[in-house]
């Protein structure tokens, strides 16, 4: 399961991140690491791109690179 | 050089650094008041802004470097920011002191930068700022806990309120004398000794131990293209092995940096910080409204909205006053001149060319003020939240909708807002079809060819053939400005799609003196930078309209005379040189002359047209110069020389062709300055002019073959 595969206001853990070195490289320097976790906030209102909050930040990311991130769903309590 | 041999008296300098959305700015006017220098970075469009700041007894320097997430070199802010502290920048010495501005809120994320800082071993503090807001949102940071952790000082602020400023003073003067920062975690065995030959490179080739072991580890993950590996092509085998033997260990070379510092970063904070029950959280019960599916592009569209009448409609009554005042200093100090060509040279070329730069600063302060509104208060990532699958269609950015709409008004200002797109091809494409969007400038000019030529009729209701053949006018140079961007993207600026990821910072208001501060920025930037070239051009123009003087029989009256003047002029025989040019499109030299002429500005083009026809001070409503072009007759047919289809080919010329030099100045400016700009400023005249043409073409033969010549 990828974060672009989550519903809004559904969370999760990354597992691994995958795609280009450099994307890997950026989205680790703003925390999503292996064990990060992580919620899918929002989807703007065209579908793409999505609002997810990491760390205490909201950040914005195309579909496209949500889809590189694998994570392992949250039960939601 | 060491930092001892340099007198206490020298002045101190100081680097402020941190990420984007911390308060620097901020912090940086509380410490320095308004006593600041802004200027570019040569070949790139990174401001440099720098203040001074009295440390007791000693002054400082202080440079507000570009905000940053990391040092890794990516964007030329980052460069800049990585070349300056490091000390290898050609333009600017290191600092003996660097200040990280840490946002309190999102304290995890900002350490990861502190972390790098740490690495380079200079005399370092850390502004702890916006501590207010983290204190709202639940989070409690202890200073000390924070200093012990990072090995320098650590100071609470505030920055819009001045807390704790005095308390950084003395800081910064102080921490020369402290020892210096080194990384405050190791390094696990099999990662030490995959970088080692690499650091001992780095080593060799001059870097300090603590500088070789940061880039060491800075260069395992960064791309192929780092400055660093391209100025010494001998590391890329190194760095190959190094990676190599990463992934033999079971590591993510690309993201091992990230993991190290971030595994030290949550030891940190579990150690600084206390989480207490947050409170209200304003900025999502902000976006659910701002980002909601339906009424956060109707809010969008409603600033956008209030931002085209602003720069539009607001700004006129100021550019009227800028003008007329310019114009009665003028003409104050004209009557002392004698008459003749002084007088001229002073009211017609250098008062003409210094309103022609004046009228353009209450747009751009305008523009700018507004932009900083949005910027400041965190709207600005929303938009381009919102907007980046509708422009994602034509290959540009979200944020590039808002110079695109500037447009709309004005290129000058909108050229001048490309500056917060951050990629360089999409920044380029963005500038090069800004001057497709119809401009106020072209409104007199479709005023007089609409109003002379297409009949007041309605087509349906209170719908008017005239008004709907101005709308047509700017929806075909809005079609037009999309379409060159999706093609430009897709061949010249062609690059690697960016991902787009973005913070969306908390709602915060905005700094009522940073904003200003930040306006006076541009405008000053303007007026220094494009300002200079608008006027030496204007000057220029004036003096092709007026030489060579043409002896005109005495008793001739003063409108005949001016046209007569005109017609000997350099600019009038150009005119009559370039007719057999402009004839199959439908145009004679009169109209030659006035399109050459409108290089000063689009709406001289009326005027131009007035002179020629002996009505002065002719504009685009005057009767009298609607009935000549009306009864105007082609002298070798006796045919009307203007006819509707005529008036089409003109206005269509003029929503393509890029007769404005204050646009060319402002873009090749833009576009980098210096031979490169002024390449990039003639490839867009160029191809607009060809498109002008053109299209000027199709329409005129194509009427005329439909038969309504």
């Amino acid at each position: 399961m990828t974060l672009a595969s989550l519903s809004p206001g559904a969370r999760g853990r990354v597992r691994r991140v995958e795609g280009q070195a450099e994307l890997q490289r950026r989205l680790a320097e703003l925390g999503i690491l292996p064990g990060a976790r992580v919620e899918l906030v929002r989807v703007a209102p065209l579908g793409d791109p999505l609002e997810v909050r990491v760390r205490g930040t909201l950040l914005t990311l195309r579909r496209r690179e949500a889809a590189c991130i694998e994570i392992e769903p949250e039960v939601a309590a | 050089m060491s930092g001892g041999a340099r007198a206490a008296t020298a002045p101190l300098r100081v680097a402020l650094v941190g990420n984007p959305n911390t308060g620097k700015s901020t912090l940086f006017n509380a410490l320095t008041g308004l006593r600041q220098k802004v200027a570019n970075y040569p070949g790139v469009t990174v401001e440099r802004i720098e203040g001074r700041l009295r440390l007791g007894d000693r002054v400082a320097t202080v440079v507000d470097l570009p905000g940053t997430y990391s040092l890794t070199a990516q964007s030329p802010d980052e460069a800049i920011a990585l070349e300056t502290l490091e000390g290898t920048s050609p333009h600017a010495p290191p600092p003996d002191v660097i200040v990280a501005v840490v946002d309190a809120v999102h304290l995890e994320r900002n350490l990861f930068l502190c972390s790098q800082l740490l690495e380079l071993g200079r005399p370092m503090v850390v502004a702890l700022n916006q501590v207010d807001l983290a204190a709202a949102a639940g989070l409690r940071i202890d200073p000390v806990e924070l200093t012990l952790a990072l090995g320098v000082p650590v100071v609470a602020t505030v920055a819009t309120r001045g807390e704790g400023l005095d308390l950084l003073r003395h800081a910064i003067a102080r921490a020369p004398e402290l020892p210096r920062p080194q990384r405050p975690w190791s390094l696990p065995d099999d990662v030490a000794a995959a970088l080692q030959p690499l650091q001992r490179a780095l080593e060799n080739l001059g870097y300090a131990p603590g500088v070789a072991a940061f880039e060491a580890l800075r260069l395992i993950g960064a791309p192929d293209d780092d400055p660093r590996l391209t100025a010494h092509p001998e590391l890329c085998p190194l760095r190959t092995e190094a990676q190599r033997q990463l992934r033999a260990a079971g590591r993510n070379p690309a993201s091992v940096e990230a993991e190290l510092r971030y595994a030290w970063i949550d030891d940190v904070v579990r150690r600084a910080v206390r989480r207490e029950h947050p409170g209200r959280r304003w900025t999502d019960r902000i976006d659910a409204v701002v980002l909601h599916r339906v009424a956060g592009p109707i809010l969008f569209l409603l600033l956008m909205g209030l931002l085209f009448q602003a720069i539009f409609a607001w700004a006129e009554p100021v550019m009227n006053v800028v003008e007329s005042v310019v114009n009665s200093l003028g003409w104050a100090i004209a009557s002392l001149l004698p008459l003749g060509e002084l007088r001229s040279l002073w009211t017609d070329g250098i008062v003409a060319g210094v309103g022609a730069v004046l009228v353009f600063v209450p747009q751009i302060a305008i523009l700018f003020l507004f932009l900083g509104l949005l910027e400041d208060s965190g709207y600005m990532a929303r938009a381009a939240f919102l907007l980046d699958r509708l422009m994602r269609g034509v290959g540009l950015p979200g944020r590039a909708f808002v110079p695109l709409l500037s447009g709309y008004a004005c290129a000058v200002p909108a050229v001048l807002a490309t500056r917060t797109i951050e990629d360089r091809r999409d920044r380029l494409a963005t500038i090069l079809v800004i001057p497709f969007m119809s401009c106020s400038a072209r409104l007199p000019i479709y005023t007089l060819l609409i109003g002379t030529f297409v009949p007041a009729v309605s087509v349906a209701g209170w719908i008017s053939l005239q008004g709907l053949t101005l709308l047509g006018m700017y929806l075909l140079g809005t079609g037009t400005a999309l379409g060159v961007a999706a093609l430009f993207k897709r061949t010249l600026l062609r690059g690697r799609p960016r991902p787009l990821i973005l913070e969306l910072p908390p709602y915060r208001w905005p700094n009522p003196r940073t904003l200003v501060v930040q306006v006076g920025h541009r405008v000053a930037l303007f007026l220094r930078r494009a300002g200079t070239v608008i006027l030496a051009l204007s000057v220029v123009l004036w003096a092709l309209a007026t030489y060579p003087r043409a002896r005109v029989p005495a008793g001739t009256p003063p409108g005949q005379a001016s046209e007569f003047q005109l017609e000997q002029s350099v600019l009038g025989r150009a005119g009559r040189a370039i007719e057999p040019l402009v004839r199959p499109i439908g145009f004679d030299w009169k109209i030659g002359v006035s399109i050459l002429s409108s290089l000063a500005a689009r709406e001289v083009f009326v005027s131009t047209m007035g002179t020629i026809y002996g009505v002065g001070d002719a504009t685009e409503t005057s009767p009298a110069l609607r009935d000549k072009l009306r009864a105007a007759r082609d002298p070798a047919t006796g045919r009307p020389a203007y006819t509707p289809l005529v008036a089409f080919a003109l206005m269509v010329f003029y929503v393509y062709a890029l007769m404005c030099v204050s646009t060319i100045a402002v873009v090749a400016r833009e576009t980098g300055g210096g031979r490169i700009g002024w390449r990039w400023a003639a490839f867009q005249f160029a191809f607009m002019l060809a498109l002008a043409y053109v299209a000027a073409l199709l329409v005129y033969q194509g009427g005329r073959a439909l038969g309504w010549g």
